[in-house]
């Protein structure tokens, strides 16, 4: 904890997201982290989803802003997202879904591709975002090298600019990458888009070995995530496991589905915990 | 320089100069650099370092400069384009005949170099976005003559317009996955391809098709292309005396632009125009005129001047040309543009097909509808300038590909013989016979 002392908790963006991962490991245990995009099915039913999967025992949820080109989504997300888009949601929605979410307690970070943020104004989406509550951006497309004042930006509002990291990374821009990202660090586990997977993959283990080397930031693993087992699997080496498309499935069936599997994984990542 | 049969700068000239090259992290200006995710860093890094190795090996540059000349048939011809001068003014129009290239358009420049470099980087697949169809064919070509497995990613709405050249890449060997997502056409293509990309990148080489998307990519397909500046540059030198007041080329991407304009550009005087699809008119909305009718942000690896909403949303573009179908443009045109060295204009559908019809009837040469649009750029602006003037034409492509498409806009078949959904006569045994 950096900010106020011991009595005064950090309640900045960054101060909550530590928070997580700090509450997580005094456990003994992975954090969950659930992706959803807002909009999907509506603004209203998007929010209602996300509710669900953060009562349900998600720690975090990625709030997923639509964007026309997913070029990293799979199948399922590309169409979650077409259907947002094709029901008129709007980038304020994705902000006024964060602020929801946070008013009563939920912690969120956006998941959005550059370019939405590019014409909001970086400056601009990490002022209001904060504003709404949210803790953070992951963005897939943006790498630290095209920054151009995102970080500065970020740091001004407190709130954590989330790079990615992947098998094909080279040590030297784990490191940069890695000293770029605050709060957790995006650690892709396979080379591919999104999109549940039968098995996870040995490179998500071993990236993360390789990752630990250059950081102590909490390590949040996702691409492929779909079960409770796999879960528990990911929760044996990483800090916080990030399921996507698997509840993007759910979703299509309704809340019910979106709560069921949402225990399955939160029971997931309480069992077979080793720590770090 | 290296120089061909006739004298003529080769393609591997046209790798050698550094003059204009962005800097290390690939921006030209604002522009440019590499939008995209880390997961493909790697890759475009290897990509940067193999080209930036293989444009030195006399090795590599000797093998592109014999395919060019004994497989793609460089250099190409300028033909003057008399009878069609009579309607642009008296202006002297001169047309760099990239049609004659094997397969039909200057995509051939490009794929060739990439193919070589796919095999120096020891990757047995390629895969390639499509819009037109015309990269897809030279892929599937390059593929086929290096023994490299091929996969071409289109827009559902592209293959039903370029049927030809869907089943010319078929032929060719390659499979051809029409594109269902958005608007089914090159820009989805293009997400495909990355998605493609990221799960194969060990044995996979992604040749992109334009000069645009992330940091090698606009440099290097430029340089492949610069060729026909290069060539055109002496040609018009030493057939006319003078260098062309203007030079016109159509611009989706921007590959054959930058390639005929590059040589030119520490020529002032002269005239840089790109032609850009204006489809039913940029003031309707409906277009594909990325510089002309567009903002600054970032698609598909580049930032770029691209057609977006208010919320960043990229907005489909519509033209008739497939291969001038898209919403963005390579980075180095946006450069040009700011920095005032070109200035890039809006073609109407209707203005291009006019000008295909008019290069049909006056010159006896089918162009692709892309390159019409730079004849009708050509036609407005020797009106302009008159007889005194000099225009470069880029003839990009030929328009087999279009017949059916043009056939249709000037209603010069019998309905009755064009192909419906339902083939008349379908035979049975056609889709059981192995190709
Ligand atoms: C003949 C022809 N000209 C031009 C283009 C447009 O591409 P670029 O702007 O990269 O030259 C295409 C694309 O398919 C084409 O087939």
């Amino acid at each position: 904890m950096t900010a106020g002392g011991a009595n005064a908790p950090d309640r900045t963006g960054l101060g909550v997201l530590e928070d997580v991962f700090t509450t997580a490991r005094a456990e003994s245990r992975a954090a969950l982290i659930a992706y959803l995009p807002a909009g999907y099915p509506t603004v209203a039913g998007s929010t209602g989803l996300l509710t669900q999967a953060l009562d349900a025992g998600a720690d975090l949820v990625e709030v997923g802003l639509p964007y026309s080109d997913p070029v990293l989504d799979g199948p399922v997300i590309q169409h979650a997202v077409d259907t947002a888009l094709r029901g008129g949601v709007r980038v304020r929605d994705t902000l006024s879904v964060v602020e929801t979410l946070a008013a009563r307690g939920g912690r969120a970070v956006v998941m959005t591709y550059w370019n939405p943020v590019l014409r909001y104004g970086p400056e601009a989406f990490a002022r209001d975002l904060a504003s709404a509550g949210g803790l953070g951006v992951i963005t897939p497309d943006l790498v630290p090298d095209e920054e151009h004042g995102w970080l500065a930006a970020t740091t001004t509002h407190a709130i954590a600019p989330i790079f990615l990291v992947a098998p094909s990374s080279s040590e030297q821009r784990i490191a940069t990458t890695a000293a770029a990202t605050r709060g957790f660090l995006y650690t892709a586990s396979t080379m591919g888009v999104t999109g549940a997977r039968d098995a996870v993959s040995d490179t998500a283990r071993a990236l993360v070995e390789r990752v630990r080397r250059h950081t102590d930031l909490p390590l949040g693993v996702g691409l492929g995530v779909r079960s409770g087992s796999q879960a528990s699997e990911v929760a044996s080496f990483a800090d916080g496991v990030i399921v996507g498309s698997a509840l993007v499935s759910a979703a299509e069936q309704g809340r019910a589905a979106v709560a069921r599997l949402t225990s399955e994984l939160a029971a997931g990542v309480r069992g077979n915990h080793t720590g770090r | 320089m290296t120089t061909s049969p006739g004298g003529l700068p080769t393609a591997s000239s046209g790798l050698a100069e550094h003059g204009h090259d962005p800097d290390a992290a690939g921006h030209f200006g604002r522009f440019g650099g590499r939008f995209m995710p880390e997961a493909l860093i790697a890759a475009v890094d290897e990509v940067a370092a193999e080209y930036d190795k293989a444009r030195h090996d006399p090795e590599f540059l000797a093998e592109l400069d014999r395919l060019q000349r004994d497989y793609a048939g460089r250099p190409s011809p300028i033909t003057d384009a008399r009878r069609l001068s009579e309607h642009a003014g008296g202006a002297r129009v001169l047309l760099k005949r990239e049609d004659l290239n094997h397969t039909g358009s200057h995509k051939i420049n490009n794929v060739l170099g990439q193919a070589l470099l796919t095999q120096r980087m020891g990757k047995t697949r390629v895969i390639a976005e499509t819009g037109a169809g015309q990269h897809g064919v030279a892929t599937a070509t390059a593929a086929a003559l290096l023994g490299l497995e091929c996969v071409v990613y289109m827009g559902e709405v592209d293959t039903e317009r370029q049927a030809l050249n869907v089943a010319r890449m078929r032929l060719l060997g390659a499979e051809v996955v029409p594109v269902t997502t958005g608007s089914r056409t090159l820009k989805d293509a293009l997400n495909e391809a990355y998605r493609d990309w990221v799960g194969t990148v060990g044995n996979t080489h992604y040749v992109l098709g334009t000069a645009a998307g992330p940091h090698p990519f606009p440099m290097m397909v430029r340089d492949f292309h610069r060729v026909i500046g290069l060539e055109a540059r002496a040609q018009v030198l030493e057939q006319y005396g003078t260098l062309p007041d203007a030079i016109l080329a159509c611009v989706g991407g921007g590959s054959n632009a930058i390639g005929i304009f590059h040589p030119f550009l520490d020529d002032s005087s002269v005239r840089l125009v790109g032609c850009e699809a204006a489809g039913d008119g940029v003031e309707t909305g409906r277009h594909a005129a990325s510089i002309t009718g567009g903002s600054v942000g970032a698609l598909h690896g580049a930032f770029t001047y691209l057609l977006q909403d208010e919320d960043g949303q990229t907005i489909e573009s519509h033209s008739i040309s497939a291969g001038l179908d898209y919403p963005g443009v390579g980075p180095e045109h946006s450069f040009l543009r700011d920095i005032g060295r070109a200035e890039y204009i809006p073609v109407t559908d209707a203005e291009a097909m006019d000008a295909f019809r008019l290069l049909c009837r006056t010159e006896g040469i089918i162009p692709a509808i892309e390159s019409a649009h730079a004849v009708a750029g050509a036609v407005r602006l020797g009106r302009e300038l008159g007889p005194d003037a000099t225009l470069l034409v880029n003839l990009s492509g030929r328009g087999d590909k279009d017949v059916d498409t043009a056939a249709r806009w000037f209603d010069v078949v019998d309905p009755a013989s064009l192909p419906t959904e339902e083939p008349a006569s379908p035979d049975a045994a056609a889709g059981e016979r192995e190709l």
